[in-house]
């Protein structure tokens, strides 16, 4: 369970959310908005990489603030674009970096490496150099760095909208797939029919936060 | 030119790295020193010889100094010009023997076994508060960046082709130099969220 | 060091290798510096990533070519480059970084003549004071022929100068607390 309470971010004078208030149970989340309605900002309140300017978020009850460290355990995160996730210059090496910072050990680093990439059909992509990925592969790269450190949710910050129809789909049935919460920020509605809630974020304030056949026709309608 | 390593069994990927650099330095300044065209086509050579005891192919190597054929090739025709057949050949012959002994420890060494040996050498610097860590770090973060803003470069100088604008430095430079400083705001807020601590 | 400081200092070292794969011109074979882009990323990394970060980016860059890595413009690394006679010129580059960086700090609310004058006191005098001695020194050639011969990089380099500038003003527009 993640809870937010009475949280307003601001950046200097430009308030980003205001008063947001919301808890956050169900399997699968979505949030939806124009760009920059407060939706990227709001996911990365979720996992401390922005502390809230008042009130607090809580995942499971340890704060953002005071256990930043144990809240990015628990919170993975993928952001749009996998370039700027991916921080070793080859496959393998990118995935054990999450798990040394854990302190994992060289064994345990080396089976869930070959776990994961037999999971996504990357195994023959161990040594390959990160950069020569198709977008789909990097994306997929991009998540496996996260699950590997055995979160038990992930937010995603649309991390469909660069992609092509078939890596799309391929990321798409990944994130399906995941056995964690899954709170999915994203233009693509889509990919959020199955969703068992949404929440619509407009100049950063909730406007909708309904089931999927509720909230999106709001949203659509809003929008045009 | 980086991510190189080819995958293998022989004695030059089963070496440690630090060996291998040692001998890269070794090897390399001996090679500026050296004046003379018979030793350096014999350092040439053997170096080829050392592909092969690597199980690389001749395809390989010929792949390392491909990209900079141009650059030979005016070398070579600036030196005839200057100083005659004999010099032009041996500065063409050094700059390729240098090349492919350089890429040589770069395809048989995994740039984390790299990174690793820099970094314990770096550990004596340990009393003057230097944390080697963290120059781990950075070396790794530079290598995957290189192949990632050549990418950016040449998205940009696509985007600026269709505009007429890819003669213009500016027009090329500025967006490039935006998009990085945005890439390296996310990239330290990726690093953060996978658990790492400095 | 946080996070961000480590991800500049390699932004800037990778920033300075890729500028490397823009052709150099270059005359006279390996005797003498070929003209390339990379001390844009010299100046770049003192003027927008400040004196420590930028002078480190630098060091880091030098470290990974005298390792052997093909970082400098035309394919070029290994310690061969560094003890030849353009060696001094790249061995200065961290020291140049941090100067820039440091005068830029000084005067932030500077025009667009002393932005550009800080760097060329970083990016063309120092770097010139370190290099133009060493490749007298190591290239056997005297003071008074290496200085004659570098006055053909000056144009090049008061071109890299300007570039520079123009792209430090923009990007403090675009990032107003850089």
């Amino acid at each position: 369970m993640i809870e937010i309470d009475n949280v307003t971010l601001r950046y200097g004078d430009r308030t980003v959310l205001s008063d947001i208030s919301l808890s956050l149970g169900e399997a699968r989340i979505a949030i939806i908005g124009a760009n920059g309605s407060g939706k990227s900002s709001f996911a990365r309140l979720l996992n401390g990489l922005v502390l809230p300017s008042e009130g607090t978020v809580r995942v499971d009850g340890m704060s953002t603030k005071s256990d930043g460290k144990d809240v990015r355990r628990k919170v993975g995160f993928v952001f749009q674009n996998p370039d700027n996730q991916i921080v070793f210059p080859v496959v393998e090496e990118d995935l054990a970096f999450g798990m040394k910072n854990l302190g994992f050990s060289k064994e345990d680093i080396a089976r869930k490496t070959t776990e994961i990439l037999a999971r996504y059909d990357m195994s023959d992509l161990r040594e390959h150099p990160a950069h020569l990925l198709s977008g789909g592969q990097k994306q997929l790269l991009a998540i496996s760095g996260v699950l590997v450190m055995e979160p038990a949710y992930v937010v995603l910050d649309e991390p469909t909208t660069l992609l092509d129809l078939r890596n799309k789909r391929r990321v798409t049935r990944a994130i399906d797939a995941l056995e964690q919460t899954v709170i999915l920020a994203s233009h693509d509605l889509e990919l959020l029919q199955e969703f068992d809630r949404v929440i619509v974020f407009d100049e950063g304030r909730i406007v909708a936060d309904d089931t999927p056949d509720k909230a999106i026709p709001f949203y659509v309608e809003r929008m045009s | 030119m980086l991510d190189l390593y080819a995958p293998g069994t022989s004695i030059l990927h089963r070496m440690s790295p630090g060996p291998k650099m040692l001998a890269l330095m070794v090897g390399a300044t001996a090679l500026f020193l050296n004046q003379s065209l018979v030793v350096t086509l014999a350092a040439l050579i053997v170096v080829l010889g050392l592909y092969r005891l690597a199980q690389l192919t001749m395809k390989q190597a010929w792949q390392q100094l491909r990209p900079l054929l141009w650059i030979f090739v005016l070398f070579f025709a600036l030196q005839w010009w200057f100083s005659g057949v004999t010099l032009a050949a041996y500065v063409v012959l050094r700059l390729a023997a240098l090349i492919l002994l350089a890429s040589l420890v770069t395809l048989t060494t995994r740039s984390s076994d790299m990174i690793d040996t820099m970094t314990w050498a770096l550990g004596v610097l340990r009393p003057l508060g230097v944390n080697p860590a963290k120059i781990g770090l950075a070396i790794s973060l530079a290598l995957r960046f290189i192949p990632v803003l050549a990418q950016i470069t040449q998205d940009v100088r696509e985007a600026q082709k269709a505009r007429g604008l890819e003669r213009s430095v500016i027009a090329v430079a500025m967006p490039v130099a935006i998009r990085t400083l945005k890439m390296a705001d996310d990239i330290s807020d990726a690093i953060d969220s996978r658990g790492y601590r400095p | 060091m946080d996070t961000k400081s480590i991800v500049y200092i390699a932004l800037f070292a990778a920033l300075t290798a890729a500028l490397g794969l823009m052709p150099p011109v270059s005359f006279a074979g390996l005797a003498l510096p070929p003209i390339t882009a990379q001390s844009l990323g010299v100046m770049l990394a003192g003027a927008v990533a400040g004196a420590r970060r930028g002078g480190l980016a630098l060091l880091l860059f030098v470290v990974l070519v005298a390792v052997g890595l093909p970082l400098l413009a035309g394919g070029r690394g290994g310690f061969g480059v560094l003890a030849g006679t353009s060696g001094g010129f790249i061995l200065a580059w961290p020291l140049c970084a941090a100067l820039i960086g440091y005068l830029v700090s000084k005067a932030p609310g500077a025009g667009f003549a002393m932005t550009a004058v800080s760097i060329a006191l970083g990016g063309i005098v120092l770097m010139y004071a370190i290099g133009i001695p060493w490749m007298a020194f190591v290239g056997k050639l005297g003071l008074a022929k290496s200085l004659t011969i570098m006055v053909a990089y000056v144009p090049g380099d008061l071109v890299k100068v300007v570039l520079a500038t123009i792209i430090v003003r923009g990007l403090r527009r675009a990032y107003p607390n850089l």
